[in-house]
């Protein structure tokens, strides 16, 4: 079960944070903290996986950004792996070219792209083309 | 300055751009400041603000809480957005809720109300925004609040697949919150079971999360879905990837649902049906076959996905554990991925081959890629666990080289652990003792000069090896001059471990004659050598070496001079340590007024450790006095009973020449025994205070000039409390056996204590702090009196020994001495916790059966944690404590593999009979479990906190404890760790 996701950029700004579980304010900041710590020192030639805590974290860095998916310990590596690439290729054909100032300025928007393909901390969708054809409905909404 | 993104609300966008362009932290905040009182103002005054006016404003005030800002105002706005009809201002409302007011409970009905208004909205996309919120939510008033309306949508007809994807994930979410609070009903159970065949593949993606989650309650009730798994998944695996257009990535159907269906699988005993077994065998080997078809994509997207599958099926293969053919194929898969160039696959190969070692189909197979040149840690740490886990008597050597060696290089991170399983396998698989010495020294030396003192627990394992190497070269006499010999060779290196230089130390101390006659080692050379460290080290160390340069006077009267020099030098004899200078002084003295025939007796070679004997001898001894021959008959329990039938031959046999021994050495070596008495109780003694020597060792000159006092070995070697030390890292020593059924009362309050064909003892405990009330109920079940009937409680080992630091103290209440035949006694006992203990108390039995005196010893189980008060608090209070809590010596953990299936319920019944509290909530897995307690003693309370964590997946569990006192959280673990 996934317990949050993070977007975050090199210098450690948040750029998305999905809570799947209730954790409290200011736990939620050390996570990030703590998360930012771990994964911005790590080689690009080390796993994208890294324990964390009594979790594990499955990350992947996109130019400035890393896109971090706080996992169980016996949660399938790549599935996840492979969860966020998916959700990355929505954003970016979503946003057309995605980088990092379209989540600043459109950050409520990036919460639907996340429950379109998450909720309750399990993969929901995983055709993009299924979430993309929501997501332009959406749009078109007044 | 960008470009005015976040079309729709230029004022958000405007804003968003001002807050980017702040140079500073305090121009953001101004900026901040600004804008909500601009928004108070709007939603105070302005009462024509319109729909799009309110959701900026929300928005707004939204991005503010996301930079980390408290916002208490906008809740009632917020909730009013969620009965606009308009999408965006919903949608906006929704964000807020789930955001900001997850915890709240304000408007918190107000809430519910819109939400059941959407859900029974006709417009599916409303609905969807109502079953996201409840899903983000997920609290128990929701749970209530929409038990029938949720699951009334995921299974009736008329859904559209978008709803049911998120309704299934809601109510997966509400039944991990809140399973109480949700009424499933039974008959839904069929209705999802078969959404596993739902024609939209996103709709089956959702269901089996939730589907997983309700198989993981009640495997029983959700058996159906095992066919329609399997069945579902033959379908994926067997078709070409041009069949599932949407659901294709990167030329892999379905990665995701088909990762899922095998671990719902997992949560089953291979199918029964042999039909839909070779069915699932089938989809099994065709994820196996098309591993190694070539790549469709160069693409790392399309390998990832593959292999997604690919290890989810290993895992399965593994759990189901039967077909080897499939494991063998796994196997030799996962070899293949060691070689990869991708660092993952290599790390998920050897995280997977941990999985695999412990299958004995694959046993073999797993031996051949023994490998570990790594450049990312994570991947070599996983390639240590892999070389321990299939670490056994016929590859050990190998094993346990490879690691040293590639301990010298190893990654400062790992090393502690690597330090720890090294010489748990040295000590495991030693075959002989030459081979273990070379181990473990070898280990000292490189591992003692690189990890850190800081380092908690390396602080105490590696204490605990070099304390265990002395042990093993005082107890062998084979290997003590081997054992001189490699501990001077070791010394001769340039830069040296403190640690090597205290079990040379000793050694030399003891055995350096051994040694004296090869030229390299004369006696001069070795005290050169060792003195030559002697500046670099800590007063402790430099306290051990001058009892060493004592016993040298003894063993070499030729460099006595030297020895003295060094004792009357500036640096000792008046050093500002008071026990290097009270040594100094003594030592001197010693040499000066004794005779040699006096030294040679003060300073006589230690002698041998006592040897642990094995839990099961002690029960036997236990048991002899009244069974005569017939050891293997009586009602002991049945572990025990298994094993005496087993081994009966020969441990009866053993244990009759153990008792020979025994008195044998006791008539010859009467004086010597005392010796070695007295001198436990010297080193136990030094071991609480360490600090302050001083007050509590008889100074040896006193003795002396005393002269009729017997000469102890008191002062020697303070630091080489063995037994004390070691127990905790070895598997149990003598004091306790340590059988699962024998740690009776460890989560009872009353149970049968001792059982044998004439008598039968009861014990019921109460205890409230530091006090227990014990009844005792002894049974006569024979048809005779038992007279002359007298118990005692006595305290074993270190309790008893000594004297002025009582652990315990008991009051007993008198009885009368004589038992009828099948009648019971009973006795009150009110045993009060003066200080924390570790050895159990012995209860001794004398009576008279048909005029044969009989005695009966047997421990008296009771623990420490018996003396344990819950406390319950909430979770900020246990991590804050938990936090504090962070010293050397106040946490234990301790990772041990499952006895029993893992059970949520048996679990939490074994925590809170233990004593402390189960707190649930605190742990975000709620798996886990976290408690507190106290423990009560006479003149201290000391906190307690645990975490305990399953693995379902790999039969584990990790312990961890914490006190606030020293050895009460390592006793803790040890009390806990074999009873799961």
């Amino acid at each position: 079960m996934i317990r949050f996701i993070l977007i975050q950029n090199r210098a450690g700004k948040t750029r998305l944070a999905k809570w799947f579980v209730n954790f409290e304010d200011d736990e939620k900041q050390k996570l990030i903290e703590e998360v930012h710590a771990i994964v911005t020192v790590r080689d690009a030639k080390h796993t994208n996986f890294v324990e964390f805590r009594n979790f594990k974290i499955v990350y992947r860095r996109y130019a400035g950004l890393y896109f971090c998916i706080c996992v169980d310990i016996t949660d399938n590596n790549l599935a996840y792996l492979e969860a966020i690439h998916n959700f990355v290729e929505v954003l970016n054909e979503f946003f057309h070219n995605v980088c990092e100032l379209d989540l600043v300025f459109n950050f409520y928007k990036v919460y639907s792209v996340v429950d379109e393909m998450f909720l309750a901390g399990e993969i929901r969708e995983t055709s993009q083309i299924k979430v993309l054809k929501q997501l332009t409905t959406l749009t078109s909404l007044e | 300055m960008p470009n005015m993104r976040g079309d729709g609300m230029r004022g958000l966008a405007v804003f968003i751009s001002d807050i980017r362009n702040c140079k500073s932290r305090e121009a953001e905040l101004r900026r901040i400041n600004k804008e909500l009182t601009n928004i108070r103002q709007r939603f105070r005054t302005d009462k024509t603000l319109d729909g799009y006016q309110k959701k900026k404003y929300v928005c707004k005030l939204l991005f503010i809480f996301l930079l980390g800002h408290d916002i208490d105002f906008g809740y009632m706005e917020a909730v009013n957005l969620l009965s606009s009809n308009k999408y965006t201002e919903k949608q906006i409302g929704y964000l807020f809720i789930s955001v900001i007011m997850n915890n709240s409970t304000e408007m918190k009905q107000l809430i519910i109300q819109n939400i059941r208004n959407d859900l029974q909205s006709r417009n599916p996309i409303f609905i969807n925004l109502a079953l996201q919120c409840v899903a983000n939510i997920g609290e128990k008033e929701m749970a209530t609040a929409f038990t029938n309306d949720i699951p009334r949508l995921l299974i009736s007809g008329d859904t559209i697949d978008p709803v049911k994807q998120s309704a299934a994930l809601c109510l997966l979410r509400l039944h991990r919150t809140s399973s109480d609070a949700l009424q499933m009903n039974t008959e839904w159970t069929g209705r999802i079971i078969h959404l596993l065949n739902d024609q939209h593949l996103g709709v089956a993606t959702a269901a089996v999360s939730l589907i997983e989650a309700l198989v993981k309650r009640n495997p029983e009730e959700y058996k159906g879905c095992v066919n329609l798994a399997v069945s579902r998944l033959s379908r994926i695996v067997t078709s070409s990837y041009t069949d599932f257009q949407d659901y294709t990535y990167y030329f892999v159907p379905a990665p995701w649902l088909c990762v899922k269906l095998l671990r719902v699988l997992q949560n089953y005993p291979p199918p029964d049906d042999p039909s839909i077994r070779s069915r699932l065998n089938e989809c099994l080997d065709t994820i196996l076959n098309k591993a190694q078809e070539p790549l469709k994509s160069k693409k790392v997207q399309h390998s990832n996905a593959r292999n997604a599958v690919l290890f989810e099926a290993i895992n399965l293969i593994i759990h189901m554990d039967c077909e080897s053919t499939l494991l063998v194929r796994a196997c030799n898969q996962l070899g293949q991925f060691l070689q990869n160039r991708e660092t993952n696959l290599r790390y998920l190969a050897l995280e997977s081959m941990c999985l695999l070692a412990t299958s004995e189909f694959s046993h073999d197979a797993v031996k051949k890629h023994q490998e570990t040149s790594e450049r990312d840690v994570s991947v070599r740490q996983r390639a240590v666990d892999l070389l321990y886990a299939m670490c056994d008597r016929s590859n050990a050597q190998d094993i346990v080289q490879e690691m040293l060696t590639y301990l010298e290089t190893a990654d400062y991170t790992i090393r502690e652990e690597m330090v720890l399983k090294i010489a748990i396998l040295g000590e495991k698989y030693a075959i002989d003792y030459k081979w273990y010495l070379d181990i473990m020294l070898k280990l000292i030396r490189i591992a003692g000069d690189f990890v850190s003192e800081e380092v908690i627990y390396d602080r105490a394992e590696k204490g605990k090896v070099w304390y265990r190497v002395i042990q093993v070269v005082v107890n062998r006499s084979d290997v003590q001059s081997y054992g001189a010999k490699i501990a001077f060779e070791a010394l001769q290196a340039l830069a040296c471990h403190e640690n090597m230089v205290k079990v040379t130390g000793y050694i030399l101390g003891e055995y350096g004659n051994l040694i004296a006659l090869d030229p390299r080692s004369i006696p001069m050379i070795q005290f050169e050598l060792l003195h030559s460290k002697y500046h670099l080290c800590s007063p402790t160390t430099r306290c051990l070496l001058l009892s060493t340069y004592m016993k040298f006077v003894n063993l070499f009267p030729e460099i006595k001079q030297h020895i003295q020099e060094v004792l009357r030098h500036e640096s000792n004899f008046r050093s500002s340590d008071v026990e290097i200078q009270q040594r100094s002084i003594e030592y001197l003295k010693l040499s000066e007024v004794c005779t040699p025939t006096v030294l040679a007796t003060v300073l006589e070679v230690m002698p041998p450790y006592p040897e642990k004997v094995s839990p099961l001898l002690v029960r036997l001894k236990q048991k002899k006095p009244l069974m005569d021959g017939s050891l293997s008959g009586a009602g002991g329990d049945e572990s025990t009973a298994a094993v005496d039938g087993l081994n009966h031959e020969s441990t009866h046999t053993e244990t009759h020449k153990t008792n020979e021994q025994l008195t044998s050495s006791h008539a010859i070596n009467l004086n010597q025994h005392t010796v070695q008495q007295q001198q436990q109780n010297g080193l136990l003694v030094s071991l609480d205070n360490e600090s302050s020597t001083d007050e509590n060792n008889y100074s040896l000159a006193s003795i002396l000039s005393n002269s009729s006092a017997p000469i102890t070995s008191n002062n020697f070697y303070k630091q080489s409390s063995l037994d004390q030390q070691q127990s905790s890292f070895y598997p149990k020593p003598n004091s306790v056996p340590s059988t699962l059924g024998s740690k009776k009362l460890l989560f009872k309050t009353s149970d049968v204590i001792f059982e044998n064909d004439l008598l039968q003892i009861g014990a019921k405990l109460e205890t409230q702090k530091n006090i227990c009330r014990c009844e005792l109920y002894f049974g006569n079940k024979t048809d005779i009196n038992m007279t002359s009937f007298s118990p005692s409680l006595a305290l074993t080992g270190e309790l008893i020994q000594q004297a002025f630091i009582l652990e315990l103290r008991v009051d007993a209440e008198q009885i009368k001495s004589t038992i009828e035949p099948k009648t019971q006694t009973k006795q009150m006992l009110t045993i009060e916790c003066l200080k924390e203990f570790r050895d159990i108390p012995k209860m001794n039995l004398s009576f008279f059966y048909s005029n044969v005196p009989q005695k009966l010893e047997f421990s008296f189980p009771l623990y420490i944690n018996k003396f344990i008060e819950k406390v319950e608090m909430d979770s900020n209070n246990f991590f804050l404590r938990w936090k504090n809590l962070d010293k050397p010596g106040q946490e234990c953990q301790k990772i041990f593999s499952a006895k029993n299936p893992i059970d949520h319920e048996d679990c939490s019944q074994k925590l809170i009979g233990f004593g402390w509290s189960n707190l649930v909530g605190i742990d975000v897995n709620t798996e886990n479990f976290c408690g507190a307690g106290i423990l009560h003693t006479t003149g201290q309370q000391i906190g307690c906190l645990y975490r305990l964590e399953p693995n379902k997946q790999t039969k584990m569990y990790r312990l961890s404890v914490r006190a606030s006192k020293d050895t009460v959280a390592t006793r803790l673990t040890e009390l806990l760790e074999d009873q799961f």
